[in-house]
């Protein structure tokens, strides 16, 4: 490996993109392949997928020997809404192996002792992510019910490539969405990515049902990014 | 608690290979390709060195570290890579092995 590929991979990894050093175990030569970015036909399948999985290995490609190690992002799952449905979800990301955020401007929910051991703000999602932006290894799910709050997070995570965006409301509800959305500039190719009602469908019914609903939906987001999802939104 | 999203610059092993190599140090860095049953480290993990032995990092739980600063010294003088193979089924398991019954294939190479 060159010390120009250790320069740009470790310039990816910081700027939260994914990346894969490609070595061939022959000669020992090394580049770095950026997601997106076109390689050689015998590759094409092994990069995807090493993308997809973050998963690290060897292949065979060509008639050669090649070490793929991945370095993708750790995901993030920013909740808009500090309520029941998040206290459940909290826990249960940062088990999952996500870095979890809750804002919620409102100080009567967005409280330390509903929210222990979990990085929690409590001011508007627009102060929040003018320093915390989000981007293409973020997960939004927007669960307050008013569109003063979720709102603007929504069509934020829309505009950033988040992986998952989601938001909680029924089919009226997420109608009037859409409408308020397309009046702050929203396509309706993005709008038609919002997971809206929230959640796969298991017939959740508490809060902390709908959590793991919601917590399942991000994760096939995740697990199928650059392939054609099974997209089963329906509550 | 609200870092810890991108990498952590002190602990990360390509950051601090990134480091010595603007210190003027020549560097390596081993990498773990296959592993078999059970290892300690997964396919990936990187361990990396400079030409004094100094190094940052794992590729097992500390049962081979000690072979693989070894080996990557002379990497680094060679510059020809190397592919080392660790296993309590080797014969050299009495010196340098895994205790755990697992087996590692750790590439190293020199950082130029």
């Amino acid at each position: 490996m060159d010390a120009g590929a250790l320069r740009l991979l470790n310039e990816e990894r910081r700027a939260r993109r994914a990346a894969i050093l490609v070595t061939d175990l022959a000669d020992g030569s090394a580049r770095v392949v950026r997601e997106g970015e076109a390689v050689e036909a015998t590759l094409a399948e092994p990069v995807a997928k090493a993308f997809r999985s973050g998963n690290s290995g060897a292949v065979e490609a060509g008639g050669r020997r090649f070490f793929l190690n991945v370095h993708v992002p750790r995901p993030r799952l920013v909740a808009i809404g500090a309520v029941h449905i998040t206290q459940a979800l909290a826990p249960m990301a940062a088990i999952a192996g996500f870095d979890m955020e809750i804002i919620d401007p409102r100080t009567a929910f967005a409280t330390k002792e509903r929210f222990p051991d979990v990085a929690l703000h409590a001011e508007w999602p627009e102060v929040v992510l003018g320093s915390r932006p989000l981007d293409a290894y973020t997960a939004v799910a927007a669960v307050t019910h008013d569109p003063k709050v979720d709102d603007f997070p929504l069509k934020a995570a829309l505009d950033a490539g988040c992986f998952y965006v989601g938001a909680l409301g029924s089919r009226k509800t997420h109608a009037r969405r859409v409408e308020r959305l397309l009046a702050l500039g929203a396509s309706a190719e993005q709008i038609g990515r919002i997971h809206a009602p929230i959640g796969i469908a298991i017939g959740a019914s508490s809060p902390a049902e709908i959590a793991v609903a919601v917590l399942a939906q991000v994760i096939r987001a995740l697990r199928t990014r650059g392939a054609e999802a099974a997209r089963d939104d329906a509550a | 608690m609200l870092q810890g999203t991108t990498i952590d610059e002190a602990r990360d092993p390509l950051a601090i290979a990134e480091g010595w190599l603007d210190e003027g140090r020549k560097v390596a860095v081993a990498t773990v390709v296959e592993t078999w049953g059970s290892a300690p480290r997964p396919v990936g993990s990187h361990l990396v060195i400079d030409a004094d032995g100094n190094f940052q990092g794992s590729v097992s739980g500390g049962c081979v570290e000690g072979a693989v600063v070894t080996e990557a010294i002379d990497v680094i003088d060679s510059g020809a890579p190397k592919m080392l193979e660790f296993g309590v089924a080797d014969e050299t398991a009495w010196q340098v092995g895994l205790s755990c019954g697992g087996r590692i294939k750790v590439y190293v190479e020199r950082v130029s």
